[in-house]
């Protein structure tokens, strides 16, 4: 289609331009009871799986229908969900930082109807639209990365992992029988966009192979000195080598041994590339949580060095998600975080009751930090 | 244009969880018939072609997205990201497709008017496909070509008042949970902090002037919702300094089991009787409580405000009245040298009006790390580096035993040389006044 101007003057780009004016006004978004009530919230109660009610003091409620949403979203999709909006909520929306979707309106019966709805939306092949749930003591929805679906880096597709592992624990967004809330992450790579490294459960793309040498080309696309600065390892210098054709050029000398598979020449220079069918797959990590409920913020640990990538259903992973939740959840005390329960149990019970085996791998080797997870102590289980 | 075959991308359709497949094709579809008559200036078969490469990607197991370009813009060095596909002949409608990054408003809520003309603009100007939202919380629109940027950014700023977010070594998006909005635990105003702050630093936000990124994250209470702990540079978390407030009526009424524990969060399964002594006193992890006689007491001295007592029993306890926010900083990704979460260095900072003592602490750290931190380094990494105390001094905030969980095992302690007495330029004749050779 011929080109459309939006009145933007290509030859005068200071011409009316407006800039720095920031995000829209929260406030001119606000259903108008939470506007109303702002700051002014006493209690709330989970009605059922998905269906929140919130008291102010002023005594009115909002009722709050919580669906799960798959992040990579079309136009569509989100036309569709502000039809809803539009149909229950005064077409007032709201998403929520793990990309579920909230529908509020402040009657019971509306919030019902309105439930009913959502659950009755589904794609041709039968996927809900709008599922509800996601609410109290479930396995709420994945906060993930880009994947194969956009980023140059990625070891795993994110999408299709998180659709694989939430058809999965699908039971346990719709109910509330977990142990506590259970959060679960997927980052396609180790720069962890998605930051797993404080989930219950974190899915983290891995490259095993150091970067390819594209040395023909490397000098004429790359700044050598930036590209071996970028590494964190030194496992990078200059070097010369000989092309097939006897020409001399200056190019990239890997340090395979030392190499971490990180990735970070790459981000500087695109002739280092490194993902590779066999070597990428995923590592899983468990036990990290973000609130300082009971016991303080953690990190995740290792639990599974390796899983390769099997698309489109990678089902080892699906399987081994699967295990850990429902051990966790057989397992853990009301209330009690997965890592906690690990912590509790110790974490050699935690590899026996999952199934899992322990390997050379799950042994921290990385820098200073990894003496202090090693066992100072004759205190352990047998 | 030609529909590829996914064959690997169909087995995703099935499962009850939303398929993005099946969404896809739906939009890959609309996207053809055009039922709203839109000009779309980028290929319509750009969904097809995006469709096909993924499952090129699912066949051989690797992305097929090449490095970003640098694209934005004009004045901006953020918001946008170059994306370019590796097989362009057989894809040409994602041969080119960027990445904009919307300022998303805080708590992200929106008006459906509001929405429908973005996706109007986006199904014109790029792709249809988005993110909502983004990990830093921006909404995302993924694809789109060089050409529309200008394009796009002008019809954002001149029809709908709305600015791109941050990306590169900028001020990332500021992010906050909905707090007030309609949260009985808010200590803090998240939304109108992160609101105030991402107005305040625009210039930080679009221009990179950081050793790298930067992110601030504004959590209402302890919950930390948005994970701003473990995900800011500078998490501000709401807290509180007196007594929670208690309504021993509504407790009694947990302890008949009139009301359902953690607000009904446990309800999927039978957990048994409520029991106070056991679900809320003994986990309670300072063991500052007690249920005697019918009537619940906390000593307040001794809480640390984990949250955990008011999460079992909303209706009957309620944060204090003396709020304000503690300042964490410091947390990043576990890339190069380990994840860190945020470590604490303001304890309790009253969070009202301007926000002018936040500030303080923020701009004085800015300055310090803009001079101290080297190219790529995070603040955190900047603080191992260089030490703990190094934002003490820069920020002229006072030791306390509240910055570490406990005091140093290491004895090497570096000194001042101006905080030994008589200094340390010595003469070594005096020295051996004292001591033969
Ligand atoms: C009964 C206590 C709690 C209530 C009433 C509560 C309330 C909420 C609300 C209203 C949200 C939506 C906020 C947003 O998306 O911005 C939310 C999200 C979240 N909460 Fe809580 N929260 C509680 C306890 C916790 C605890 C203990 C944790 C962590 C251990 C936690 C972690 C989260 C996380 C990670 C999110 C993002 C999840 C999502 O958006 O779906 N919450 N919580
Ligand atoms: C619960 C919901 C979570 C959400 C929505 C979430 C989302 C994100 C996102 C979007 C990022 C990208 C970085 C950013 O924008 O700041 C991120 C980074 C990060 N996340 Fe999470 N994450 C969650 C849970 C966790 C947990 C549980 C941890 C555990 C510690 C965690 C730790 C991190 C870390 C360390 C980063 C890197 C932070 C940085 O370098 O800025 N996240 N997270
Ligand atoms: C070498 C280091 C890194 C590189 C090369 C890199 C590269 C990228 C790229 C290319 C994207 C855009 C993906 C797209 O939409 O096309 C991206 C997104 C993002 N990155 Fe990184 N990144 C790096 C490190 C990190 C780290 C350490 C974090 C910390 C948490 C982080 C957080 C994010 C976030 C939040 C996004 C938005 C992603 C999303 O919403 O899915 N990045 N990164
Ligand atoms: C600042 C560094 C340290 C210095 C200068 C130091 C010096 C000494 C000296 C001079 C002795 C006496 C040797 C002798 O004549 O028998 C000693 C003994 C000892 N030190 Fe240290 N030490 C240091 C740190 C430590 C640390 C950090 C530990 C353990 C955590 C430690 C554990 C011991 C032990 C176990 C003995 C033997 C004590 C005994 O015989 O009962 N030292 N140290
Ligand atoms: S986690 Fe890695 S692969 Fe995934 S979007 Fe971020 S940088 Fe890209
Ligand atoms: S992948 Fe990482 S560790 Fe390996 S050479 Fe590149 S920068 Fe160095
Ligand atoms: S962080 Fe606290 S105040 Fe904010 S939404 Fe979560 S529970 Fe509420
Ligand atoms: S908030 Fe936590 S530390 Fe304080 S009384 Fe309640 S359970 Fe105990």
């Amino acid at each position: 289609m011929a080109f459309v101007s939006s009145g933007y003057n290509p030859d005068k780009p200071m011409e009316g331009r407006i800039s720095d004016i920031g995000p829209r006004l929260y406030k001119d978004f606000l259903p108008p009871v939470l506007e109303k009530n702002y700051g002014k919230w006493v209690s709330h109660e989970i009605l059922e799986p998905g269906l929140l009610v919130h008291e102010a003091e002023s005594g009115d409620k909002v009722y709050t229908v919580r669906v799960g949403s798959a992040r990579l979203v079309s136009t569509e999709y989100i036309r569709e969900a502000c039809e809803v909006a539009k149909k229950y909520c005064d077409g007032y929306i709201r998403w929520t930082t793990r990309n579920n979707i909230e529908f509020m309106t402040t009657s019971l019966e509306s919030a019902k109807a309105l439930k009913a709805d959502l659950n009755g939306r589904k794609f041709d092949k039968g996927s809900y639209k709008f599922p509800v749930g996601g609410t109290g003591a479930s396995v709420s929805n994945i906060v993930h990365t880009q994947g194969w679906i956009h980023c140059h880096t990625p070891a795993t597709d994110a999408s299709g992992t998180v659709k694989v592992i939430m058809d999965e624990l699908f039971e346990d967004f719709t109910n509330m029988r977990m142990p506590a809330i259970v959060r679960v992450a997927v980052a396609c790579c180790l720069n962890m966009c998605g930051a797993c490294h404080c989930s219950d459960l974190a899915v983290v793309g891995f490259h095993r192979k150091p970067p390819y040498v594209d040395h023909e080309y490397l000098d004429n696309l790359c700044e050598i000195p930036l590209a071996i600065a970028s590494c964190p390892t030194g496992a990078l210098k200059p070097g010369k080598t000989d092309l097939a054709d006897g020409k001399k050029v200056n190019t990239i000398l890997v340090n395979q041994e030392r190499c971490m598979y990180c990735g970070n020449c790459y981000t500087m220079c695109p002739s280092l590339p490194l993902s590779d069918k066999e070597g990428d797959g995923v590592i899983i990590m468990v036990g990290g949580k973000v609130s300082n409920r009971i016991s303080m913020p953690k990190f995740s640990k290792v639990a599974v060095a390796f899983i390769p990538n099997e698309p489109p259903r990678w089902p080892t992973l699906a399987k081994v998600c699967k295990k850990i939740i429902s051990t966790y959840a057989a397992e853990a005390n009301k209330y009690e975080r997965l890592g906690d329960w690990a912590e509790r149990i110790g974490w050699e019970s935690f590899f026996e009751k999952c199934d899992l085996e322990f390997t050379h791998h799950l042994i921290d080797d990385f820098r200073d930090p990894a003496y202090f997870t090693w066992r100072q102590s004759t205190n352990f289980k047998f | 244009m030609a529909k590829h075959p996914t064959p690997l991308l169909d087995q995703l359709e099935s499962g009850p969880w939303p398929s993005f497949v099946s969404d896809m094709k739906h939009a890959a579809e609309q996207r053809h018939k055009n039922p709203r008559g839109t000009n779309q200036q980028i290929p319509e078969g750009v969904i097809d072609d995006l469709l096909g490469l993924l499952e090129m990607s699912f066949e051989d197991g690797t992305t097929h997205w090449k490095h970003g370009g640098i694209v934005g813009v004009f004045g901006y060095g953020g918001g946008v990201i170059g994306r370019y596909c590796d097989q362009p002949d057989k894809f040409p409608g994602v041969a080119h497709f960027h990445t904009v990054r919307l300022n998303q408003p805080s708590g992200l809520y929106y008006k459906a008017d509001y929405l429908e003309e973005l996706c109007d603009l986006w199904d014109m100007r790029g792709s249809g496909m988005t993110n909502m939202h983004g990990s830093t919380g921006d909404i995302i629109w993924l694809g789109t070509t060089t050409p529309q940027l200008e394009e796009i950014f002008y019809e954002l700023t001149h029809k709908h008042n709305q600015d791109l977010g941050g990306s590169g070594s900028n001020l990332r998006t500021p992010a906050c949970c909905l707090g007030m909005s309609r949260c009985e635990y808010a200590c803090i105003d998240a939304q109108d902090i992160c609101h105030t702050f991402t107005n305040e630093y625009q210039d930080m936000l679009h221009r990179p002037q950081f050793p790298y990124k930067f992110k601030i994250k504004v959590d209402g209470c302890p919950n930390g919702c948005v994970c701003s702990i473990a995900r800011s540079d500078f998490s501000i978390i709401g807290t509180w300094k007196d007594d929670i407030k208690i309504d021993q009526a509504a407790v009694k009424a947990y302890v008949g089991g009139e009301i359902a524990p953690n607000a009904g969060a446990h309800a999927g399964r039978d957990w048994g009787k409520f029991d106070i002594q056991k679900e809320v006193i003994d986990l309670c992890p300072t063991k500052c409580m007690s249920y005697e006689g019918g009537k619940l007491a906390i000593d307040t001295k001794n809480c640390y405000r984990c949250m955990h007592c008011i999460n079992v029993m909303p209706k009957a306890l309620r944060v204090g009245d003396e709020r304000g926010a503690s300042i964490l900083v410091g947390a990043k990704a576990p890339i190069l040298d380990g994840a860190q979460m945020s470590s604490l260095l303001v304890p309790f900072v009253p969070a009202e009006g301007s926000y002018d003592e936040i500030k303080e602490v923020l701009e004085s750290i800015w300055d310090w790390w803009m001079e101290e931190g080297k190219n790529r380094e995070r603040l955190g990494e900047t603080l191992k580096r260089l030490g703990f105390q190094k934002v003490l001094e820069v920020t002229g905030i006072k030791p306390m035993a509240q910055h570490v969980k406990e005091p140093r095992t290491n004895p090497y302690i570096f000194w001042k040389e101006d905080e030994v007495p008589g200094g340390w330029t010595r003469d070594i004749n005096d020295y051996r006044k004292l001591h033969q050779r």
